[in-house]
């Protein structure tokens, strides 16, 4: 391939830098104290510490899972610290009592959580390392009756919908990644939304990952009372570390009769450098559940960051006439490996589910999509529709399609579309000769690849997610 | 405008263009003609800079300025422009997307402001009535779809748009049936003007009927064996290409 474009130079990851704050972090190393140790920072009620110990238990017996199609070193669950928080961050504190230094460092990332210069509708809940720093518009939003908080904070304030939900989509045995999180998890964020209320605003959690040698447990919480509905949004980064972090999230939703959870995440975590030094190992576990009839939840995920991508955001449709649906971006440059997709549990009748797969592959990258669509045996007249496009981005990387389909109702209808392409030369010597670059060229062309999963995200983020698909394949033609 | 002296170029270890000169003037119409595999298409691609191609030998200056030096984008930024023999394929971007894209890139490269939508769209209505194209063209993605003359009205759609102080035909005609090329035709006779100059590779010198050119040259193997007025081309024509082959040859 031509020079010029072998010369693009690689933009540096500008989320790489880190924040200089005093923290409280306990040594590293796992075992029951420690897990009593995080409970009681966070002053915890018995029955949580009881949930957590039984997640540890569990997860002594299981197995770290190595079917997915990544590779890389056993990780060592004693070495890492299992909690960190910035000293200044008391509990419940307000936005006007947070520590200057973390507001500098979210305004840094493009979150200002100061009241002047809030997104105009959207409500941020940001998380550093183990904690939440704040919380806007919560104001405005109790006012309808919506909760949005740190998942730590809704423990104290409403216990009753952290315990009758928690674990209730995700249980803590549900698999070895996420029994880990149950038991050592931090905050995450809490969102209730009531019967009948349409939240008006975007909700969206900005995670950082700051401290070294700390893995980030978040958990994340979200039901929709019946025919509630709210859009939610989560961004991650990460400094630039030459070690790997580990970041073992559990996403749950619930959806109950005629409401609609639409989730959308841009992730982008530190994904180590061009020879795979360093990055985040991101085994994450996202489960909807479609309890009643009627509701959807909707799934958008672009996934640009990371070293590693374990991920499967799902959707139980358990309610009769219920949706669920995924639409992914993923894209690996370097010596980033991903392996995600989905999985959609037909077991209502008349249940839908639509998978919009589009992954990328440039540098040495691996990509592989993995997904299972199942039909229980009393899931009278269930559709699913699978589109699943890979775009290859050079000649060293890869892209690989693992679909799994079983079906135990007659009636259903399951289809399944795949397709490989690779940009061509003669499409970026094409744009070129119009006069745009060559890392235009490529941004204009994957992004027309993503289109379909770009006008599922809220406008703005979309605009977000466009730009840095352009700036993580950087340097990769050539 | 352009001064092309002695061009050689090569693609992988065949060399393909063995020493090309031709001069090109403001205003002017030059017409490339030549069989098949005689280094027309190449000639067009060198000029744009598709970088498949090595030059070897030679010089090409544009307006005072090295453009074997420029970047292609650069080179379409001053002004280049290449109608594609095989225009591409860009799914899922939208061609107004595109070519407001591509219309703020050179205007910027300019020095001037980006246009914004609203008097995009309003250029756009003209450019599109010049080649008679219909409204849904702009929304449709980047030749996705589009037939043969789809993809060629498209093309000099985008030379319309971006109006180039030199444009570079590369077989347009072909694949076009009557009405297509008459339309193509008047697209590119619309552009014609003291300040620019086009050249047009044609293996046919039906295109010539219509695109009446000041000079045409004829390519084989490499280089140019015969220039002369637009009579060559009727001569052409009339007599194949086997006659100057042999001449050349001799």
């Amino acid at each position: 391939m031509s020079s010029s474009i072998e010369t693009l130079v690689n933009r540096e990851y500008q989320y790489g830098f880190v924040t200089d704050v005093d923290t409280d972090t306990i040594p590293p190393g796992l075992s029951e104290a420690v897990i009593r140790l995080i409970s009681a920072k966070k002053q915890e009620p018995a029955w949580l510490l009881d949930w957590r110990l039984k997640a540890y238990r569990r997860w002594l017996t299981m197995k770290e899972p190595h079917w997915a199609n990544v590779t890389y070193p056993p990780i060592d669950y004693q070495e890492q610290s299992y909690y960190s928080a910035p000293k200044s961050v008391t509990p419940l504190q307000s936005l006007d009592e947070v520590d200057p230094e973390l507001l500098r460092t979210y305004e840094k990332l493009g979150i200002p959580l100061n009241e002047q210069k809030f997104l105009s509708g959207v409500a941020v809940d940001a998380i550093f390392d183990s904690v939440s720093v704040g919380t806007t518009m919560k104001a405005e939003l109790a006012e309808l009756g919506i909760i949005f908080c740190s998942l730590g904070e809704a423990v104290k304030e409403h216990p009753e919908l952290v315990e009758k939900y928690l674990g209730s989509v995700v249980p803590h045995s549900d698999n070895f990644f996420a029994a880990l999180n149950a038991a050592v998890f931090s905050d995450g964020s809490f969102v209730y939304v009531p019967k009948g209320v349409r939240c008006p605003m975007e909700l969206s959690t900005y995670f950082r990952i700051n401290a070294e040698g700390t893995g980030q447990f978040e958990r994340t919480l979200i039901v929709a009372d019946e025919g509630a509905y709210v859009s939610y949004l989560e961004g991650c980064t990460a400094p630039k570390r030459s070690t790997n972090q580990l970041h073992a999230a559990v996403v749950e939703l619930v959806a109950l009769k005629d409401a609609t959870i639409k989730y959308s995440t841009v992730q982008n975590w530190y994904a180590g450098d061009k020879e795979g030094q360093g990055g985040i190992y991101n085994f994450v576990t996202k489960r909807g559940k479609c309890a009643g009839a009627n509701s959807k939840i909707s799934w958008t995920q672009v996934e640009t960051g990371s070293a590693i991508t374990w991920k499967y955001p799902s959707v139980i449709l358990q309610g009769d006439n219920s949706t669920g649906e995924f639409y992914s971006v993923a894209v690996v440059n370097n010596r980033q490996q991903a392996d995600t997709g989905t999985k959609m549990i037909h077991i209502g009748r008349n249940t839908k589910s639509n998978i919009v797969s589009k992954g990328i592959s440039a540098g040495r990258g691996q990509n592989s999509y993995r997904g299972q669509v199942k039909v229980m045996p009393k899931a009278e007249g269930a559709r699913n529709y699978t589109q699943c496009d890979s775009m290859l981005v050079g000649n060293e990387c890869g892209a690989h399609t693992f679909p799994y389909i079983e079906v135990g109702n007659n009636s259903a209808q399951v289809e399944h579309e795949a397709s490989t392409s690779k940009i061509g030369e003669d499409q970026i010597f094409y744009l070129k000769q119009r006069g745009l670059s060559a890392e235009q060229a490529v941004s204009m062309i994957v992004s027309g690849f993503c289109k379909e999963v770009f006008k599922e995200l809220p406008m703005e983020f979309a605009l977000e997610a466009q730009q840095l698909l352009g700036i993580t394949l950087e340097g990769s033609v050539g | 405008m352009l001064d092309i002296k002695d061009l050689r170029a090569t693609v992988g270890d065949k060399e393909i263009l063995k020493g090309i000169t031709l001069t090109v003037k403001p205003g002017e119409v030059h017409a490339v003609m030549g069989p098949n595999g005689s280094g027309k298409s190449t000639l067009a691609q060198v000029l744009a800079g598709h970088p498949a191609y090595e030059v070897t030998g030679g010089s090409v200056t544009y307006d005072a300025e090295d453009l074997l030096e420029m970047d292609a984008e650069v080179r379409a930024q001053k002004g280049v422009f290449l109608a594609f023999q095989y225009p591409v394929e860009i799914p899922g971007v939208s061609n107004a997307y595109f070519l407001r894209a591509a219309y703020n890139e050179i205007r910027k490269a300019r020095g001037e402001e980006e246009i914004d939508p609203m008097s995009f769209a309003d250029l756009m209505d003209e450019k599109m009535q010049l080649v008679e194209m219909e409204g849904d063209m702009l929304s449709r993605s980047v030749n996705t779809g589009f037939s043969g003359g789809e993809k060629k009205r498209n093309e000099i759609l985008q030379m319309a748009v971006l109006e180039p102080r030199l444009a570079i035909l590369d077989e347009t005609d072909s694949g076009l049936d009557i009405d297509a090329l008459r339309i193509v035709a008047h697209g590119v006779n619309s552009l014609r003007g003291p300040d620019r100059a086009t050249i047009v590779v044609t293996h046919y010198q039906r295109l010539l009927n219509y695109i009446v050119p000041d000079y045409v040259h004829v390519l084989a193997n490499g280089r140019i064996v015969r220039s002369g007025g637009k009579e060559l081309a009727l001569e052409l024509e009339a007599r194949g290409y086997d006659w100057l082959l042999e001449e050349a040859v001799a």
